[in-house]
């Protein structure tokens, strides 16, 4: 059924784009409506007919996989929640999978936010992630929050000398002297590795500016696709991985649960939602086509005149 | 005065955050000075809030255009930023903390302004749509340059680049169109990066300084002396 599905789903939207290349070849422009239209069927279809891909990942991804991998069982890891709902359907399933493996893995997770709307964001990781697969684990010995800090690169500028100043409890309130996971950490420097999770400003790029770079701390980020180009120049001397869009994230999930089998039945979301961006992509690149199709007709016939 | 205090204020903490950097002995008054942005922070949050009920009150009580839209703001605000602030509906009580899960605060920041702001840039895929149909045509070589990389780009992000060029044999696993999008980004993409982070690090440096100088003035207003 899922297959038959899958074959009248391309036929439809193979069909569609043929039609109108047909008539892009008469000359005919497309309207906006048309090309909304189709975006609408290429995400809603695959979603609905749930199209999974197998995943390889790529060198930028496979570095932050190796890295929190290669790290000995019990390593301290800061991750930074620092998006919001908006770049929450690209960065939240990086932000869930990181967890995931951290925690897998038998680290220390660190939670903290520079975005208010962040500590929220977290909670769904909480969730959906901590709670759900990792029960066992005990806030304040394996995992704690320090919740959100107002003041962007400035609180960057202070944890990066000292942490407690800025975090002088966790956000239920407990003091940080009392909490034991946080025992012998001063500064951002005695964690063994920093995520930063999100998009915006501040986000990746201030962590590798203000507290990767100056401390040598190893820093590792993930993004929204359109922001990944901005941060390649420092990979990989001050960056040891970056996963930009959606893609990276699942290539990162599929990644995990092949080498994971305990997590083989996880949600996957990212790799749920390769199906849409597979087909709205093509779709794209097809009006690209169809453009331009339409536009060299339209020089033939000036040339002619 | 009213330009000579604000101006002897920046020129007293600009020169102090920077010898601060430099100068370990000090390094704690720099970030002392850091943590008073955290109370500048809450007026800056007045002013903001204040700011919205205003602007949005007068379009409400004038029925200016789309006036309707300005309730729908207005009621989020003060709903949000009653339950915020009194901590209604919150499991814990008011020392608890406000986006513990099923505190009310969550539940509505959960169901609505999760969806809602996925929405909003759910959006753009349509008009991202548009704009590359419209948009990415071969009218010079400059233009056909970025067409190609575009193209590149769009099916390395997909499982379907990699469908395509699965077949290539191991010695021309550069050419696989997810390989050839890694490049771009990493070769080509990190040059014309650099090129604009250099560009913009000198400019922030020149206006830092002529700020810190007092060359650069505009921040303070009009100059009505």
């Amino acid at each position: 059924m899922g297959n038959i599905g899958v074959i009248l789903m391309l036929v439809l939207i193979g069909g569609g784009l043929l039609w109108l290349f047909i008539r892009a070849l008469r000359g005919r422009e497309v309207d906006r409506r048309v090309v909304f239209a189709f975006i609408l069927v290429s995400v809603a279809l695959p979603l609905l007919l749930t199209i999974t891909f197998e995943m390889k990942p790529t060198p930028v991804v496979e570095a932050l996989y190796d890295r929190i991998d290669s790290l000995p069982s019990g390593s301290r890891i800061l991750i930074s929640f620092d998006f919001d709902p908006p770049m929450a359907p690209e960065v939240q399933p990086m932000a869930d999978v990181i967890t995931r493996h951290v925690l897998a893995k038998g680290h220390k997770a660190i939670f903290m936010t520079l975005w208010a709307t962040g500590q929220s964001q977290f909670n769904v990781t909480l969730q959906d992630v901590i709670r759900a697969d990792f029960p066992e684990k005990v806030e304040g010995v394996d995992w704690v929050n320090l919740g959100y800090k107002a003041g962007n690169e400035g609180v960057l500028n202070v944890i990066r000398t000292d942490f407690k100043k800025m975090f002088p409890t966790d956000v239920n309130t407990i003091p940080w002297d009392s909490i034991p996971i946080l025992r012998g950490i001063r500064s951002c420097s005695d964690f063994e590795l920093v995520i930063s999770v999100g998009g915006g400003k501040p986000g990746v790029k201030e962590w590798v500016l203000f507290v990767g770079d100056p401390t040598g701390v190893p820093t590792a980020g993930g993004v929204a696709a359109v922001v990944a180009p901005m941060l390649y120049p420092y990979y990989p001397r001050q960056m040891c991985g970056i996963l930009g869009g959606i893609k990276a994230a699942a290539e990162y999930e599929d990644h995990f649960r092949k080498n994971y089998p305990v997590f083989s039945d996880m949600k996957t979301p990212a790799l749920v939602m390769m199906g849409p961006q597979t087909v709205a992509h093509v779709v794209i690149l097809a009006f690209i086509v169809i453009g331009n199709v339409l536009f060299f007709v339209a020089r033939r016939k000036e040339v002619r005149r | 005065m009213r330009r000579e205090i604000p101006l002897g204020i920046t020129i007293f903490v600009g020169f102090l955050a920077i010898i601060s950097f430099f100068c370990p002995p000090i390094e704690g008054l720099g970030e002392d000075f850091t943590l008073f942005f955290d109370i500048i922070a809450v007026f800056a949050f007045f002013l903001g809030g204040g700011n919205l009920v205003r602007i949005h009150a007068s379009k409400l009580i004038k029925h200016k255009a789309d006036w309707a839209y300005s309730i729908v703001t207005l009621v989020g605000f003060f709903v949000m930023l009653a339950v915020g602030l009194f901590k209604i509906g919150n499991p814990g009580g008011i020392s608890a903390s406000l986006t513990a899960p099923g505190s009310l605060f969550s539940i509505l920041y959960m169901n609505l302004h999760l969806p809602l702001g996925s929405t909003m840039y759910a959006l753009l895929a349509f008009y991202v749509a548009s704009a590359s149909y419209r948009a990415f045509r071969a009218k010079n070589l400059e233009a056909t340059v970025l067409l190609v990389a575009a193209f590149i780009i769009l099916l390395g992000s997909t499982p379907f680049g990699q469908m395509l060029t699965f077949w290539m044999p191991d010695s021309l696993d550069l050419l696989e169109i997810p390989n050839l999008a890694v490049w771009i980004m990493s070769s080509p993409n990190l040059a014309g990066q650099r090129a604009i982070m250099i560009g913009i690090g000198l400019g922030v440096v020149s206006m830092s300084l002529r700020l810190i100088l007092g060359i650069e003035r505009t921040y303070l207003g009009e100059d009505r002396g």
